[in-house]
């Protein structure tokens, strides 16, 4: 019996020890924190999760190219659907890929979260900055001087989808500034039409308003963040679209359901403030109205500006834990900025790139027959340049996207205003980085 | 209220009468009319309508837009047929990504298929040997499992992830599998079942002819608990079939995927590409097919073992 009992606490012994051997391997991995760029020995094998439909496609052309480096696709939900969740479950756990496709209202997140390799580690990557749209270098350096979180992989500049068709049997010239646009809305009001929907739901796309406007929601001075969702431009945005609102000027359809879909096909609802990949929503939600679309720059809030909001658009990051820094990196600047690269994942996604020579591709010149014939992308590329670079999310943006979509909704059917959704989403959104330790400036 | 009273009475009286079966008397009278009251079985009839109807709909526009083209499904009548277009659907989404959602199929099967039975099996084993041998810590044994009766599958994913991670388990066919042949529930209704239907007597005859425990419990016992299994079966069938949140935890490579999980991938994209949307819809009818299929071939013991866990 006491044989058996000196047995066991022997066991327990070495168990104790290998877990406490265990730990320490573990904490000499995360101490050495940042990974140098180096190029591996051997052969590589990485791991790269996205959403993206047929991005093999443009990973087998790599792969077929780079015998020493091959990569992986995994795939699963978009972002918010439960890849983010699963990224930060897989951090936990250590077993988080290589790459990971991230878009730019959630990056922030991951670094607070300490989840990201810096790349500016890479010189490749440092170098590589000239060749991205302003603006979306600025989204993955995160407003920070010397940190690269990402490489830039596609965008989504703002304009303005409207049916031509109906603007010109009506006599009413297309609005080039936001007073213009507000004055045709009445216009169209009056012939029993709505000149837009404003979605309840799609805070980005109210972010990328307010983002047009020189606003700023978020600022990070390298520690303490600011927050600022009822800023002045933010309520002037805010007021612009809440008198539209209560005059009944625009509808309210919750959007991408199947009853907004009609109002855009049955020509109740006449333009779309939207990004460049809703050219793609537009063709297949109205698919009655074809041809009959035309695409211009977005309405200005002064006459002459030359602005542009964006809404959407990802990068391509990689994880903290990687052993293959450089290889990720060498990738992911391939996958973006390779005309390959760029080309295919156009063909089979329709993916807007980032890159200025991107948006040159020949693909992106031609005109697009639901929108009669127009070469819409030129007018894209325009916008592209004119995107405010300054503009940074918050750490917690799905909080704050949830929390001031339930004002909105309330603000729709007449309960409360845009701007007390706003006012509440800045309380709340306040409340959550104290809530996880995130320091907020005052 | 008071009119299903009176018409309950009478009904209960007369079926004493005639027939013994309990079962038998109640669905007669109905069959006779006069002596039902009109106003009552209109009021049933009436909420079991619109209970179907509640049901049924959405399916029925499921089935209704999986057999229009893209431009029908927005432009016509979501509840009538336009052009008919199922089957260009259909191999659509066979075709898509080289026959990707086939395999999410065959894998449901599998996971819900082979991890259904081997839980039955273990369930059926346990409650049998929590019901039929006397030693100490059953009940603690079973209490045990019966307190993993109430704590849902959610709640479990996130730590199975991390164990499954520590074992360098997670995105293979067995991180969704393991998890899966594992049915408290299943452990529940044997054991009650085996009380019930295992006669004690039984077990000692085979016994004493000499049959070893292992042996009288597949020739003999397995067999009287055979409508509990179908039961256990089903449940934990439509259990693996419907959980999504640990193939959604677990799995990163496409290939493993179940099709709930596949679907919800795609329809998550949807926004974004627009294309997918048929796809989403043609395949959730696809899917809904196999369980159905299920469902009809074992109804019959599911029945019989419904009313057996219920009467305990």
């Amino acid at each position: 019996m006491r044989h058996t009992k000196r047995a066991v606490t022997a066991a327990l012994l070495s168990t104790v020890a290998l877990a406490l051997v265990g730990c320490s391997a573990e904490t000499g991995a995360s101490d050495n924190n940042s990974a140098s760029c180096e190029p591996a020995d051997g052969d590589v094998t990485l791991t790269f999760t996205s959403w993206i439909p047929g991005i093999e496609d443009a990973v087998a052309i790599w792969n077929e190219q780079n015998p020493e480096i091959q990569v992986e696709v995994q795939t699963g939900p978009s972002g918010n659907a439960g890849t983010y969740q699963n990224f930060f479950n897989q951090l936990e756990a250590g077993n988080a890929p290589d790459l990971g496709q991230i878009e730019y209202d959630a990056l922030p997140n991951f670094r607070v979260q300490d989840g990201l390799e810096d790349l500016a580690a890479c010189a490749d990557v440092v170098a590589a900055e000239d060749q991205f749209v302003d603006w979306t270098w600025g989204q993955v350096t995160l407003g920070t001087d010397d940190e690269v979180y990402g490489v830039p992989q596609d965008q989504g500049p703002m304009g303005l989808f409207y049916r031509s068709d109906l603007f010109e049997q009506n006599g009413i010239e297309v609005p080039a500034t936001w007073e213009e646009y507000k004055a045709a809305a009445e216009k169209i009001r009056a012939l029993g039409g709505y000149i837009t929907n404003f979605s309840q739901t799609d805070i980005n796309q109210f972010a990328g308003f307010v983002w047009q406007a020189d606003g700023q929601w978020f600022q990070n001075d390298g520690d303490a963040w600011t927050v600022d969702l009822t800023g002045e431009e933010s309520t002037k945005v805010a007021d612009y679209w809440q008198e539209l609102i209560a005059n009944d000027l625009v509808s309210t359809y919750p959007a991408w359901t199947d009853e907004w879909n009609n109002a855009y096909n049955s020509g109740e609802v006449w333009s779309w403030n939207s990004a460049v990949w809703g050219a793609n929503s537009i063709a297949s939600g109205a698919p009655d109205t074809s041809g009959n679309w035309s695409v211009a720059l977005a309405p200005q809030w002064n006459e002459g500006d030359a602005t542009a909001g964006n809404w959407g658009g990802s990068s391509v990051a990689v994880f903290k834990g990687t052993e293959h820094l450089y290889e990720a990196a060498k990738f992911a600047l391939w996958l973006n900025t390779s005309e390959e690269g760029l080309t295919s994942l156009n063909q089979t996604a329709q993916i807007y790139p980032a890159t200025t020579a991107g948006l040159e591709l020949p693909v992106l010149k031609e005109g697009v027959e639901f929108y009669g014939g127009q070469a819409i992308y030129d007018v894209f590329a325009e916008a592209a340049t004119q995107v405010n670079p300054d503009f940074v999310w918050g750490p917690t943006m799905t909080q704050t996207y949830a929390d001031v979509a339930d004002g909105f909704k309330a603000a729709a059917s007449g309960d409360g205003t845009l701007l007390d959704a706003l006012t509440k989403g800045q309380e709340s959104t306040i409340s959550t980085l104290e809530a996880q330790s995130i320091p907020v400036a005052e | 209220m008071s009119a299903a009273i009176d018409t309950d009475a009478p009904r209960g009286a007369k079926g004493g009468l005639e027939s013994s079966d309990e079962d038998h008397s109640r669905i007669a009278p109905v069959g006779r009319g006069p002596k039902e009251r009109f106003i009552p079985r209109a009021g049933a009839m009436l909420v079991m309508g619109v209970f179907t109807l509640y049901f049924l709909i959405p399916i029925w526009w499921l089935v209704v837009a999986s057999t229009k083209d893209r431009a029908d499904f927005l432009g016509t009548n979501p509840l009538w047929f336009a052009d008919f277009a199922f089957v260009d659907n259909v191999a659509a989404l066979f075709a898509y990504r080289d026959g990707v959602y086939l395999k999410w199929m065959l894998n449901s099967l599998l996971y819900a298929g082979l991890g259904a039975l081997v839980a039955t099996l273990l369930a059926a084993m346990c409650g049998y040997a929590l019901a039929k041998y006397r030693f100490p810590g059953r009940e603690a044994i079973f209490n045990v499992v019966l307190g993993g009766v109430l704590v849902p599958a959610t709640a479990l994913a996130l730590p199975l992830f991390l164990l499954f991670s520590r074992v360098q388990l997670t995105d293979t066919f067995w991180a969704v599998f393991l998890p899966s042949v594992v049915s408290p529930f299943g452990v529940y209704l044997t054991r009650v079942f085996a009380e019930a239907s295992v006669p004690d007597e039984l077990l000692e005859a085979s016994r004493l002819d000499g049959a070893g425990e292992v042996r009288t419990f597949f020739t003999v016992s397995i067999r009287l608990m055979f409508p509990a299994l179908v039961t256990v079966f089903l449940f934990q069938f439509v259990a693996i079939w419907n959980n999504f949140f640990l193939p959604l935890i677990m799995l990163r490579s496409e290939e493993l995927f179940p099709v709930t999980f596949g679907l919800y991938a795609w329809n998550s994209s949807i926004n974004q590409f627009p294309e997918l949307r048929s796809f989403v819809l043609v395949g959730a009818l696809l899917s809904i097919i196999p369980l159905i299929v299920t469902f009809l071939l074992l109804q019959r013991y599911w029945r019989t073992g419904l009313g057996t866990g219920a009467l305990k």
